[in-house]
């Protein structure tokens, strides 16, 4: 199933809803790039809340998008790794280290915000 | 609450199954969400290797118990495919330093209680994992 | 009023007192029933062990009856300390005071001894020998009953004292966003995993951007800790909360960098106020003159 991508202003936000398999993650890849390209979306929301299982497969997914999107202009941030995905994450030794994230939605795009230092609230 | 679940693993799709099998299997016995999501990650990390890697496999869980009757989670996860030769460089850290195979496997090692993998090329593989209850510390009677 | 009596041995080891004992045994038995309910009876009247159900203290009314008797009859108190030792084990979880555990053996006492008062009431001397003899035994009796049941107590408390320190993480909200957790006391595997777990189901619940660890009362770290503290960071990383690490002692600091602990990537600063300082630099909150200047005001 495909994720959902809306535009608010600069920036996309990406709601993944449920468990990715290898094809969706493409499919998000690629919807995103083109989505950035099309908008120049300046940044990019991937909201991971709804996983409950983050393995090394799907991590290395969001970093390799993040950097993509870097390439495109867009700076990603991922939002919502909850508590139990975050520890298995570090247990696995995926750390994200070159990659932004944030609490929820409301972080990332305070964050984003701050960051692209223009207003990001209204239609989009 | 089944006893033994067989689930084959033809495409990423059943990855999730498997999964989500040993998450609920976990809930019964009660195991923390920490190591719900453990146990899981770590399926999900060998049970990947088997769609990438063999084309088709299957994934059995089974509760099992020690002699203290504390009980357990225990996953087999296996595939008839082209195996693995080096298996110690498998089991090495550090994939992107050129240590390892990126399969994943010494990520899983760390998430759960026990692990063990049997790899012969051209024959297969199989990897089993053990999660067991946390059992808090019991009160020695006087 | 009749002379002193002789004073017998007192720890039932006269043969005088031995007989005595033995009459007072036989008095015993042959009224159980209705000292029992007597007893029984008190207890309710005085409104003790209301926890129990009227069977149940029935039950251990006889229980205890029987062990008291046998005390008197045997001077040894070992089976009475298997029963109370048992009986509390039983009744504590229940929620029954000390108080009225030794509520209900001063009862029997004192329904045992007017039973007494009773049948030698006509021969005064001899109720003084027999109460001489009565009298250490039943004090002897009430003293293991409570002793044991206090002991017990204080197992239980120490035991639920362990456990909640294990279990609960004095994890702090100071101020919005910002997290602090104290950590006093040697850390084991075990306890820093559940420590782990608990800030970082904290830093969701409140929130928070910014989380302060605080070290200062922690001795020292073996290497699972040490990978436990530093994983901890990472992951609160994930989860957008920055971490601040004060209270690093040099002991601990050479642990962390003999494990190949990457200190640069570590945010520590010495004490904790000033990682609270530092914590709200980060977040926003410049103290300048007396002003109070959140980033998000324009």
């Amino acid at each position: 199933m495909a994720v959902p991508i809306l535009k608010q202003g600069p920036v996309l936000i990406a709601s993944i809803q449920t468990a990715l398999t290898d094809t969706d993650v493409l499919q998000l890849r690629e919807d995103v790039m083109g989505q950035v390209t099309r908008h120049r979306s300046r940044g990019i929301i991937v909201d991971v809340t709804a996983l409950d299982v983050m393995d090394s497969f799907v991590s290395r997914s969001l970093r390799g998008i993040a950097h993509m999107t870097r390439l495109r202009g867009a700076e990603t941030v991922i939002v919502g790794i909850q508590p139990e995905v975050a520890f298995a994450m570090v247990q696995l030794g995926m750390k994200f280290e070159d990659v932004q994230t944030a609490l929820d939605l409301e972080e990332g795009l305070a964050l984003l915000r701050d960051q692209l230092k223009e207003p990001l609230t209204g239609a989009g | 609450m089944q006893a033994e679940s067989r689930i084959a693993i033809e495409s990423d799709a059943d990855v999730v199954t498997a999964r989500q099998r040993a998450r609920e299997l976990a809930g019964d016995l009660e195991l923390s969400s920490t190591d719900q999501t453990l146990l899981a990650t770590a399926i999900s990390e060998v049970a990947r290797n088997i769609t990438h890697y063999a084309t088709r496999g299957e994934v059995r869980l089974r509760v099992i118990r020690d002699g203290n009757g504390r009980e357990g989670i225990e996953v087999v996860a296996s595939d008839e495919g082209p195996g693995i030769a080096d298996l110690e460089r498998a089991l090495q850290d550090g994939y992107t330093t050129g240590g390892g195979l990126g399969l994943g496997l010494p990520g899983a090692r760390r998430l759960v209680d026990e692990f063990d993998i049997q790899s012969e090329p051209s024959r297969g593989t199989t990897v089993t994992l053990v999660m067991w209850q946390r059992v808090a510390g019991r009160s020695v009677r006087a | 009023m009749a002379d002193t009596p002789d004073v017998t041995a007192t720890d039932g080891h006269g043969e005088a007192t031995e007989g005595l004992l033995r009459e007072l045994v036989s008095h015993l038995r042959a009224n159980r029933t209705q000292l029992r309910e007597e007893w029984a009876r008190r207890i309710s009247e005085a409104r003790l062990l209301t926890a129990l159900t009227q069977e149940e203290i029935f039950s251990e009314a006889t229980s205890i009856y029987d062990s008291y008797v046998g005390v008197l009859e045997t001077g040894s108190v070992e089976a009475l300390q298997d029963y109370a030792r048992n009986l509390s084990e039983r009744i504590i979880p229940r929620g029954v005071e000390v108080d009225e555990v030794v509520g209900i053996v001063l009862l029997l006492r004192d329904v045992l001894a007017r039973s007494l008062f009773e049948k030698y009431q006509s021969d005064f001397d001899l109720l003084n020998r027999v109460l001489d003899a009565y009298e250490p035994a039943a004090n002897r009796i009430a003293n293991t009953v409570a002793g044991n049941f206090v002991g017990e107590r204080e197992r239980v408390i120490r035991q639920q004292q362990e456990a909640i320190r294990e279990l609960s993480t004095p994890v702090l909200q100071v101020r919005e966003r910002l997290l602090i957790l104290p950590i006093i006391g040697v850390l084991d595997g075990q306890r820093a995993r559940q420590l782990t777990e608990q800030l970082l189901r904290g830093i969701r619940a409140n929130r928070a951007k910014v989380v302060v660890i605080d070290i200062t009362g922690v001795p020292t770290i073996d290497s699972t800790v040490a990978n436990h503290l530093v994983q901890t960071v990472e992951a609160s990383r994930l989860m957008g909360a920055s971490v601040i690490i004060t209270g690093l002692s040099s002991d601990i600091a050479q642990t962390l960098v003999t494990l190949g602990v990457d200190l640069s990537k570590v945010n520590a600063v010495g004490d904790l106020q000033g990682g609270i300082e530092e914590a709200e630099r980060l977040l926003g909150y410049e103290v300048t003159q007396g002003d109070y200047l959140p980033s998000e005001a324009r």
